[in-house]
């Protein structure tokens, strides 16, 4: 285990797996979208009492759940940044923390253009909607940070706390619907006893929620590998890089 | 794991504890500040404000919708199951509003207990399934309720 935690740690090792996993899981993202695209889409039937505006959950749920895992994802790089001092570990913070951020974004729009037919309103200041709009401004917080610090490893270690001390707000967000009384209604999938969700919508769900993961992971390697050239420009592996291409 | 390690490990431990506490405390002591509505069983023992608008929310009694000439003003009466409040309402209601549906009413109370919504929001439930399914389902619920009667 720490052999592998050393050996995936080091920039050389990571750049060329990340390279080669690439075209597989971005390759993967698009089949999967398009299929769970189609299938939401045109293939499932309309809702008993939403009609065909449901079929926003195929965006909107995907990406709530993104905007809380990338942040998770952040905050355990963080952790690993803290005490250990991996390079690699800032990196997929850093990378990680714009893509957070538009998927929360995404999840905030698309509720609240479902939200003024169903509802009656745009938007509503209860616990639900509240919670997810503070995870937006911790991710354009670390991404404020990040750049206000010259220093790149001090400001992965100072966005690390910053990461840490938001992580309080994750489940927050899953549980306000039950805490309090939200004008959001509670978890469909997640439910202990059986889904409240008839499995002819529940399959596209999860193939796009399987998609998002993919894009994630996709762009999050790609943009690690970028900055990882970036930061070790000065090394003798990137300069052997750069002259092989 | 070096000494000085298991010393980060444990500030880190001990900074997430506390921050979590903390918002824990905070969160139980503005326990009453961030519901966003008051239940009818709230409302009649008195919990909600009258001097101030607040939020009622419930489900929208069977068979108590009722519109008013004027053909905007609309009377309806909201339950938790326990207790039910008469709510009326002048302007365009959501899409989702209707009858055994849960909303959210923005308002006050006046002084013969009557709600008066200035704003009314419907509140969604976490299933969705197709239209045959709802259909049959509330067909097996009258049939149920044929038989207990």
């Amino acid at each position: 285990m720490w052999i592998w935690f050393h050996k995936f740690g080091s920039p050389r090792y990571f750049y060329d797996l990340a390279g080669r996993l690439i075209p597989w899981l971005g390759g993967a993202c698009a089949v999967l979208m398009a299929v769970g695209l189609y299938l939401g889409l045109f293939v499932a039937p309309s809702d008993y009492q939403q009609g065909e505006s449901y079929r926003i959950i195929y965006i909107h749920v995907p990406s709530a759940w993104m905007s809380m895992f990338v942040y998770v994802v952040m905050a355990s790089a963080g952790t690993v940044v803290l005490i250990w001092r991996v390079k690699l570990a800032e990196i997929i913070a850093s990378v990680s923390a714009p893509l957070g951020a538009s998927f929360t974004f995404l999840a905030l729009a698309t509720g609240s253009l479902w939200g003024k037919p169903m509802w009656g309103t745009w938007w509503v200041w209860d616990a639900r909607l509240t919670s997810e709009l503070i995870l937006l401004f911790l991710y354009f917080g670390f991404m404020a940070l990040e750049a206000a610090i010259e220093d790149k490893r001090t400001a992965a270690r100072a966005t690390a706390i910053l990461s840490l001390v938001g992580v309080i707000n994750i489940p927050i967000i899953h549980y306000s619907v039950y805490w309090w009384n939200t004008l959001h209604q509670g978890a469909t999938v997640t439910k202990m006893d059986t889904p409240s969700i008839h499995l002819s919508m529940l399959i596209p769900l999860l193939l796009m929620a399987a998609a998002f993961q993919l894009y994630y992971a996709t762009v999050l390697l790609m943009g690690a590998r970028t900055e990882l050239l970036s930061r070790e420009r000065r090394t003798r592996w990137v300069a052997e890089v750069i002259r092989n291409s | 794991m070096t000494p000085k390690r298991r010393k980060r490990v444990m500030l880190i431990s001990l900074m997430v504890l506390g921050i979590g506490g903390a918002t824990a405390l905070g969160l139980n002591a503005f326990r009453q500040n961030l519901l966003f509505f008051f239940s009818p069983s709230q409302v009649a023992n008195g919990e909600a404000t009258t001097d101030r608008a607040f939020r009622l929310g419930g489900m929208v009694v069977d068979g108590s919708l009722a519109r008013e000439d004027d053909g905007l003003t609309v009377r309806f009466a909201v339950t938790d199951t326990a207790e039910v409040v008469n709510v009326t309402y002048t302007g365009i209601l959501p899409d989702l509003f209707r009858e055994g549906q849960g909303i959210v009413a923005m308002g006050r109370l006046d002084q013969t207990g009557v709600f008066k919504a200035e704003e009314v929001l419907a509140k969604h439930d976490e299933n969705y399934m197709p239209p045959e399914v709802g259909e049959a389902m509330k067909a097996a619920q009258r049939a149920k309720a044929r038989v207990e009667n």
